[in-house]
């Protein structure tokens, strides 16, 4: 079954984001969006398909403390499902929302994975307010550190000096990001749709810089830390990540990483939303290319020597030869994928 | 399942007759003998009625998006679509019960002519053209159901279910409260228990004389569609390889296992729908098998195959005529389909 690829759509209340959702509506090319909106809405949206959602999170009983999911996404979806010939759906978030939600329902609902795919967070930030509303709440921040695609929109009112210390903030946030700049959210279609960030193909497309310094950010408690290492231990990999996701989930909001295991030609991608993770083995090394494992960490409160030593203790070590790969994928598929 | 395996079409083939309607089969159920299927493109097809041969098939358009919902009340069956809409279909045409405005009517249910339609956080109560009542809940109404005497409403929403009294003057609900999503809603026929499904593929129930908590889990899909009996007996139930039944006479269900009917094929039962008289069920599956499993003796008999090539898709909705002598049932593929179960056939 063609699973259909969802785009959530979130920023601040004046950000641009609606702006953004009808120029992608009127661009679109014959194709058929559902568009789901929360009631909040700024401006009128311009399509044949739009969904007023109520934004209704709950906890899944799954003993995931930070497992909140947004069961009228589930209900919307299944809905949606029953029509014919829908190329694809954005969902557009209330400007205070926390992404998190939306982002564990795709990983959470059976129903909703089979029939759809998370494409990517598109996050709209306003250059001029920015700085103010990294200042006065914990959302602006979220938003930027899940954003797969961030649209820094409204460039027009700011200088370029201004510009340029706005796009140093929300890199130190999320580095990973494809970074766009826009005024009024003139940005082309592919720009926004169709990116597969959430593909365990495409985990790590866009390779932020390895830097090992510390990226602080005076702002925002959000920091984003990379590490990269040879080959890593699919076993005691699996038992650190799984030890830290359950842990430390609720500060992690999202950990990306591509694994080298020792006897293996193929790449372990791995991913997670807080507590929620997903890991499979995808195509091989290319041929030539260094087997270095590496993996991003965005969230709060991370100790960097912590996790570093953690990372490194899943070194393979020089013993491990191609007798002890596993037989099987260490982190279990999205079915299982429940850490904690 | 026995001999008729190697011919799982027969009843479809000598009593029944079959269309391939091209959109997702919502909801089924009768007008009178003729069998009703309400779809995802918001029209309601009526069967032609089998035994008499008579009448072609007809379709006739009611919501402007996608049908969500299908009930049948005393006059014919009532469907809420993404319209926000509350139609009710009939051989004579469509009549508008409600236009609820913005919003989905999620859910539809019906008692003689009293008919309950989930729009957002509330349940607007319908009767004879008009509003009777607009009952309002904490957050989006994902299930309703009467029970059998028509006397009280349940529905299903977060953190539990509400149950109102339709003729109450004072409108305050009891509360069932269980943390989570509720996401459908069953009463029991002699209102002993109202249970829910939930969102982590499990049921939850509680005994109304004493508020006790029931939960049956174990369920490798969640439980799209449930029906007690009409004894009370059983809990009928989709959402595992066979169907699940809860035993209901005596302590209930706890402690007890449950039922295996129809299993064995490794295929998700998606769809059930227990006969109107007999401790009979009638079970879909994702593959498109239909079939009928008497609770007492265990027996399973196939009504429908999956069909040839990639099949007839996954069943999801079946409804019995309002006296148990025909069967309809349709698929998320846009097969739809209506077989004679009655003696006399000629």
């Amino acid at each position: 079954m063609n699973q259909i690829p969802v785009t959530v759509l979130t920023g601040y209340l004046g950000a641009g984001k609606t702006t953004l959702l009808n120029r992608i509506l009127s661009e679109q090319h014959g194709k058929k969006y559902a568009v789901i909106i929360n009631e909040y809405g700024e401006l009128g949206v311009d399509n044949d398909l739009v969904v007023d959602a109520d934004e209704e999170v709950f906890e899944m009983n799954n003993g995931c403390i930070c497992c909140t999911v947004r069961g009228d996404l589930i209900r919307i979806i299944g809905g949606l499902m029953k029509r014919r010939g829908l190329d694809g759906i954005i969902i557009e978030t209330t400007g205070l929302a926390n992404p998190a939600p939306v982002a564990q329902t795709f990983f959470v609902d059976d129903a909703v994975r089979a029939r759809t795919r998370l494409d990517a967070i598109v996050t709209v930030v306003d250059a001029k307010n920015l700085p103010a509303r990294l200042a006065d709440s914990s959302e602006a921040a979220e938003q930027i550190a899940f954003a797969d695609v961030i649209v820094l929109n409204k460039t027009d009112l700011v200088t370029a000096p201004e510009l340029d210390a706005v796009e140093a903030r929300i890199r130190t946030i999320n580095p990973y990001a494809r970074l766009h700049r826009t005024s009024r959210s003139a940005l082309p279609i592919a720009d926004v749709l169709d990116q597969g960030a959430f593909d365990l193909n495409r985990v790590l497309a866009r390779e932020p810089d390895f830097l090992t310094d510390d990226t602080h950010s005076h702002d925002s408690d959000i920091v984003s830390m990379s590490f990269e290492a040879g080959e890593i231990d699919p076993e005691k990999f699996n038992a650190w990540i799984s030890t830290l996701l359950a842990e430390q989930g609720q500060n992690m909001l999202r950990t990306k990483g591509i694994l080298a295991y020792p006897g293996d030609d193929r790449r372990f991608a791995f991913q997670a939303v807080h507590m929620i993770a997903d890991g499979d083995f995808i195509g091989p090394w290319a041929p030539g290319a260094a087997r270095r494992s590496k993996i991003v960490f965005i969230g709060r409160s991370l100790s960097r020597p912590q996790l570093r030593r953690g990372f490194e203790a899943c070194k393979a070590s020089p013993t491990s030869a191609p007798a002890s790969a596993p037989t099987s994928p260490p982190t279990s598929a999205p079915t299982s994928a429940m850490a904690g | 399942m026995s001999e008729a395996l190697d011919r799982p079409d027969l009843l479809l083939d000598t009593r029944g007759m079959h269309r391939a309607l091209g959109e997702h089969v919502v909801g089924v159920g009768f007008v009178g003998a003729r069998a009703a299927f309400a779809l995802g493109d918001g029209t309601v097809w009526l069967g032609s009625e089998a035994r008499l041969g008579g009448e072609a098939w007809t379709a006739t358009p009611v919501h402007k998006g996608a049908a969500l919902c299908l009930a049948v009340d005393g006059a014919g069956v009532v469907t809420g679509g993404d319209d926000g809409r509350v139609c009710r279909v009939t051989e004579a045409g469509v009549t508008e019960l409600a236009s609820l405005g913005r919003g989905w009517v999620n859910a539809v249910a019906a008692n003689g002519n009293v008919v309950a339609a989930a729009h957002g956080k509330q349940v607007h109560v319908l009767s004879g053209g008009a509003t009777l009542k607009v009952l309002s809940h904490p957050s989006t109404v994902t299930g309703v159901a009467f029970d059998a005497r028509g006397k009280r409403i349940a529905a299903s929403h977060y953190n539990g279910a509400s149950l109102w009294f339709v003729a109450a003057r004072i409108d305050t609900p009891r509360l069932l409260e269980w943390k989570g999503s509720h996401i459908g809603v069953a009463v029991h026929p002699a209102a002993d228990a109202v249970v829910t499904s939930m969102q982590e593929n499990s049921l939850h129930g509680w005994r109304l004389a004493n508020g006790q908590h029931m939960r049956m889990s174990g369920y490798p899909a969640k439980t799209a569609a449930m029906g007690f009996t009409k004894s009370g007996k059983w809990l009928a139930t989709s959402g595992a390889e066979a169907v699940v039944l809860w035993p209901f006479s005596g302590a209930g269900p706890m402690g007890k296992a449950p039922t295996e009917l129809a299993g064995g094929d490794a295929m998700q039962c998606t769809f059930v729908a227990c006969h109107p008289r007999d401790e009979t069920v009638a079970a879909g599956f994702a593959d498109g098998l239909l079939v009928l499993a008497d609770i007492a003796s265990g027996r399973v008999l196939p009504v429908c195959g999956p069909g040839p090539g990639s099949g007839r898709g996954s069943v999801s909705a079946i409804a019995w005529s309002a006296d148990g002598s025909a069967l309809a049932w349709g698929t998320e593929d846009g097969f739809a389909a209506q077989v004679d179960l009655s003696r006399s056939v000629k």
